[in-house]
This record gives structure tokens, C-alpha cells and sequence, in this order.
């Protein structure tokens, strides 16, 4: 019995969100965890992968696919998961996790579950499972009926823990790919230098409509640089065209899973919540003691985030 | 450029969201109903493209007769058709919604699908994908801009901090996510010609698939009420002093 992870690279190492699917893959119960990862064989972290209990990596190196296909990487799981006799295919729920993971559901006609938090089998091609609706403002209890099991993990529910590792054997694994599958093909450009990305910040200072206008972010990119962090912003900021759109934190934005996420002026509406649930810590500013945000805050300061906001920053600096 | 646009009725949520008590639904009975921000983006991208390149636009939902509320909202912005594949309202699932979609666009010639990244309610993030592998087309998802000439499509997204550009023949399928463009408001022309226009209907087939809902819930919550620091800036010494135990003071 074996399950099969697309496992994600940042840089030299897996992906955090990778390793919280790998964490969840342990939970099916199989002996056998195969790690898919398209890279050089010589830059595999298998060690970190053995790790988080991988026992077999399956490398697809750039000679025989390179680069982002989405559907040249669906079919090298289609692919992998037939020939290793797999019951589960999964990856990480990110942009390309679920892309990918729905290409191997047209292909092999099976059905697939996006976002899930909890999957348990339940004899033969049964599993139980629990994801994520309305961007995880609601679980849906649901059942799945498959030969093989094709899910995707929520990105801010499992907690990536690390278990006594097993052996672990690297294959150099090549697909067998048609024309079709490399159409789609992604050519990468170098990204915006040196950034912290939102998604894997540690902390994000959060502004909303009480910053009051484009001019009023300042003070909040400084405490975000003070704090290590970088600056999200909820959806009424992107909509006024005060902040781009891929700072925008929420349901339509980015799910952010940081140490501490400082809410500024940010009322809580439902969809940004869905953004931000996945912080460890929330502490609000807002003027409002009754705004919603306050529901979800460990902490709240009430009072003006532009007299709060530039007292922290004296303060951090003074330290 | 022929385009069709799908687009999903879903309840409004804003301050909470709640289920009934058989645990199917959501409970709708204190809100309206829209389309989710990546819908109104696929909207009015598509506009756009034919006021530049000409052609025109469809609208397709699948869902019950009050859906026709969000395809005359998308008329009203500039769709020139609307296609109802109308249901009882209940649930289709991805692999349906998809086969069903397919039908229409086989029965006409669309150079371009656009499809929202993921719909707001059941969050499937695959119809788009299942929709052009049905038809054999190129797809691309999460797309933040759009480059459309007779010749293909330049597709671009950002993944991670880096830009992905996707180079695609037509016809083919674009899911798209919020931020490619920032919808106009319905002209009151538009909601005129929209109100009085025809909306063509056809009942899809359903069929139940290899993934089965049993209930909906709101997640155990982790509602409570935030410790209050302090008023102001007098509360930035406590303020310090909390951030300092949370260990994310550099």
C-alpha cells in the first residue's frame, strides 16, 4: 500500500506547505510514501523528506520534463501512481497543488478533493474526509468512493511535524509524456527581488479601510520591516486600487499562516477571516470595540492605528 | 473573439455564515445572492477583449431559475447572450458541471472559455480543468492578465514571487483571479437591455459522482473576545510586552 505526494521546492529545500501535506499523508495509514519531485537528483532534500516520513522519492529530472507543465506533471503522477499500485494521490492545496491534482482527476476520470484537512480510509476504496468550503468558513463532512484516493491538503490547517525517519530510496523516475501534455508550459521570469513572500511571512501587518488612503501604508511598511514581516491588506484596499491586488489577504487573496498577524483598521468581514484564520497569533487595532475582527484576536489595542501604529514603531526602535 | 464566460449564483456572506439544520445548505434566508470576485473579473475581462478585438460574449450559469438574476447582472455589464443550464437547485458536481458546460461550448464556436479560478461556495478548483480536457483545448488557472491576439493568448501569473507566463493556442479555457482588472459598475443602458433581454435555457444532465457531501458545518469556533491591551498609544508598552512573549521581536 503506498500513497503519493507532489512535494513542492523552495529553493534547496520542500516547501512548508509540502511538508504539512507529507504530514497529512502519514495519517492514511500506508507503509509506503512516495515524494514527487520535479528537480535535479543531485538537489533532492531527501534527507529532510525521510524526515517527514517519506520513503521513496521519485525524481523527475529538467532532461526529461523542464519546468512548470501542469499537465505533463499530472500525467507523470497518473503515471507513477499506476506503476507503484498507489490508493492516494495528494499535494499541497497552492495554486499549482490544485491545478495539478484536478488535471489528474480529467485524465484518470476520478473524482478529487480540494483543501481537505482530515483524511481517513475506510476499508476498500473508501475514505472519509473533511475540506475546506467557502475557503474554510466551512468543513464539509464528506465521502469519497475512488480506486485511488486524489486529494489536495489546506494549506493553513495541518501543522508540518517531523517523525523518526525510515530509509529512504531515491529513483530517477521518467515519464512517459504525449505532445499534448507539454502545450501548457510555464516560461518563469525572475520574480520581484529579495521579498518576503505574504504566504510564508512569519509576521504580516495587516491594514484595511482605517488606513484611510494610498498615502497612509508608510508607517505600516515600517513595522513591517521592524518585525521582519511584510504588509497584507484586506479587499476594500486592492477594490480603491490603494495597494495591488497581490497583497490582498482573504478568500480572493492569500490564506497567510504567520507566527502573528497585527490587524490595522480592518473590521473582519467574513472573507478576510479566510484569509487570515491560519495565523497563529492575531492582535487587532481598530477604533471599533465591537468590530468583528475582535472575535477572532488573541489581543486588541482600541484606538486610532495612526497615533498606535508610529507609538510602536518609536518604541520597537527605541528597544 | 467569440468568449464565454460561467459565472455562479452564491449566497452573500458577510458578517457570518451559517448552515441549515439538515446541514446541506447554507442558510440564505437573511442574505442575497452574487457572483464571486473572480466571476465579475472573468466578466468584465471579457468585455473588454471584445471592445478591443470585437467579437462578442456569452454568459453561462449553471443553477436554479434565480440564477437568471447574475446573468442579466452580466448582461448589464455587456454580455450580449445568456445561457441558463438549468437545475433544481441542488448540487451538481465538478465532473457534471463540467461535461455540462462542454455541451454548450460544443454546440457553438467560442475561441475562449473563461472561467473564475474557483467558485466561492464549494471551492472545487477543477471544473475549468475537467471543462477542457472534455473539449481536448489548452487551459491555464489563477490568471492575473490576459494578452489575447488572433494567434493565442499569453496568459501570466505569479506563483510564489515569480512570474509565469503561459503561451496558449486557441480555442482554449482561462480560469482568472481577482485583481486582472477592476470591474465597472452596470451602465443603466446596460440594466435596461439586460432586463428585457432573452435568456436561453436547456436542462443539463446529472449524474452522482465518486465524491459525496454529508454534511456541512461551521468549523468548532475559536470565536471568543480579544484581550484588550490598552487604549491608544498608552498601550504600546503592553502592546510590546505581549509581542516580546509571542517571540516575534527580532
Amino acid at each position: 500500500m503506498s500513497v503519493l505526494c507532489l512535494v513542492e521546492l523552495d529553493g534547496a529545500d520542500p516547501a512548508d506547505v509540502s511538508l504539512r501535506a507529507l504530514t497529512l499523508a502519514r495519517t492514511l495509514g500506508d507503509s509506503s510514501i512516495g515524494a514527487v519531485v520535479f528537480a535535479d537528483s543531485a538537489h533532492v532534500p531527501a534527507v529532510t523528506l525521510a524526515d517527514y516520513g517519506v520513503t521513496d522519492v521519485y525524481v523527475i529530472e529538467p532532461g526529461s520534463l523542464d519546468g512548470y507543465a501542469p499537465q505533463a506533471w499530472a500525467r507523470t503522477l497518473a503515471g507513477l501512481a499506476t506503476e507503484t499500485g498507489a490508493t492516494a494521490v495528494l499535494a499541497a492545496g497552492t495554486d499549482r497543488g490544485n491545478e495539478v491534482l484536478a488535471h489528474v482527476g480529467a485524465i484518470t476520470g476520478l473524482p478529487m478533493a480540494a483543501n481537505c484537512t482530515v483524511v481517513t480510509p475506510d476499508g476498500g476504496r473508501t475514505h472519509r474526509l473533511v475540506r475546506h468550503r467557502w475557503a474554510g468558513l466551512l468543513f464539509e463532512d464528506a465521502v469519497m468512493e475512488a480506486p485511488v484516493a486524489l486529494f489536495t491538503v489546506a494549506t493553513d490547517a495541518v501543522a508540518p511535524v517531523p517523525v523518526v525517519p525510515a530509509s529512504v530510496q531515491v529513483h530517477v523516475h521518467k515519464p512517459e509524456l504525449a505532445e499534448a501534455d507539454l502545450v501548457v508550459r510555464a516560461a518563469e521570469s525572475a520574480g520581484r527581488a529579495g521579498g518576503v513572500s505574504l504566504a510564508t511571512a512569519r509576521v504580516v501587518v495587516g491594514g484595511g479601510r482605517g488606513v484611510g488612503g494610498a498615502d497612509g501604508f508608510a508607517p505600516l511598511e515600517e513595522l513591517a520591516e521592524l518585525l521582519g514581516g511584510v504588509v497584507g491588506v484586506s479587499r476594500v484596499v486592492t477594490s480603491e486600487g490603494w495597494r495591488p491586488h497581490r497583497q490582498q489577504v482573504g478568500q480572493t487573496g492569500t490564506k497567510i499562516t504567520p507566527e502573528l498577524y497585527l490587524a490595522c483598521g480592518i473590521s473582519g468581514a467574513i472573507q478576510h477571516i479566510a484569509g487570515c484564520a491560519g495565523a497563529k497569533h492575531i492582535i487587532a487595532i481598530n477604533t471599533d470595540p465591537g468590530a468583528p475582527i475582535l472575535a477572532h484576536a488573541d489581543y486588541a489595542v482600541i484606538g486610532d492605528l495612526h497615533q498606535v501604529i508610529p507609538a510602536l514603531v518609536a518604541a520597537l526602535r527605541a528597544r | 473573439m467569440e468568449i464565454l464566460v460561467c459565472i455562479k449564483r452564491v449566497p452573500t456572506v458577510g458578517g457570518r455564515i451559517a448552515v441549515t439544520p439538515d446541514g446541506q445548505e447554507v442558510d440564505t434566508r437573511m442574505s442575497g445572492f452574487s457572483i464571486s470576485p473572480h466571476e465579475e473579473c472573468a466578466v468584465e475581462e471579457a468585455v473588454q477583449i471584445t471592445e478591443r478585438a470585437g467579437g462578442s460574449v456569452s454568459v453561462l450559469t449553471l443553477g436554479p431559475e434565480a440564477a437568471i438574476e447574475q446573468l442579466r447582472g452580466a448582461l448589464a455589464l455587456g454580455a450580449g447572450r445568456a445561457v441558463l443550464l438549468e437545475t433544481d437547485g441542488s448540487e451538481f458536481g465538478p465532473i457534471a458541471t463540467a461535461a455540462a458546460i462542454a455541451a454548450e461550448v460544443r454546440a457553438h464556436s467560442y475561441d475562449l472559455v473563461l472561467l473564475g479560478n474557483e467558485a466561492a461556495d464549494t471551492g472545487d478548483y477543477q471544473v475549468g480543468v475537467r471543462l477542457a480536457h472534455e473539449l481536448g483545448w489548452p487551459v491555464a488557472t489563477g490568471i492575473k492578465n490576459l494578452s489575447v491576439s488572433p494567434d493565442g493568448i499569453v496568459a501570466r501569473r505569479e506563483y510564489r514571487g515569480v512570474e509565469e507566463a503561459y503561451e496558449l493556442p486557441l480555442p482554449a479555457v482561462i480560469t482568472v483571479k481577482e485583481g486582472i482588472n477592476l470591474p465597472r459598475y452596470p451602465s443603466l443602458p446596460g440594466r435596461l437591455r439586460a432586463k428585457r433581454a432573452a435568456v436561453e435555457r436547456s436542462a443539463p444532465v446529472s449524474a452522482a459522482e465518486g465524491l459525496r457531501k454529508e454534511a456541512l458545518r461551521v468549523p468548532a469556533s475559536s470565536q471568543h473576545q480579544a484581550t484588550v491591551l490598552g487604549h491608544g498609544a498608552d498601550a504600546v508598552p503592553e502592546l510590546v510586552r505581549v509581542l516580546d512573549e509571542l517571540g516575534v521581536l527580532l
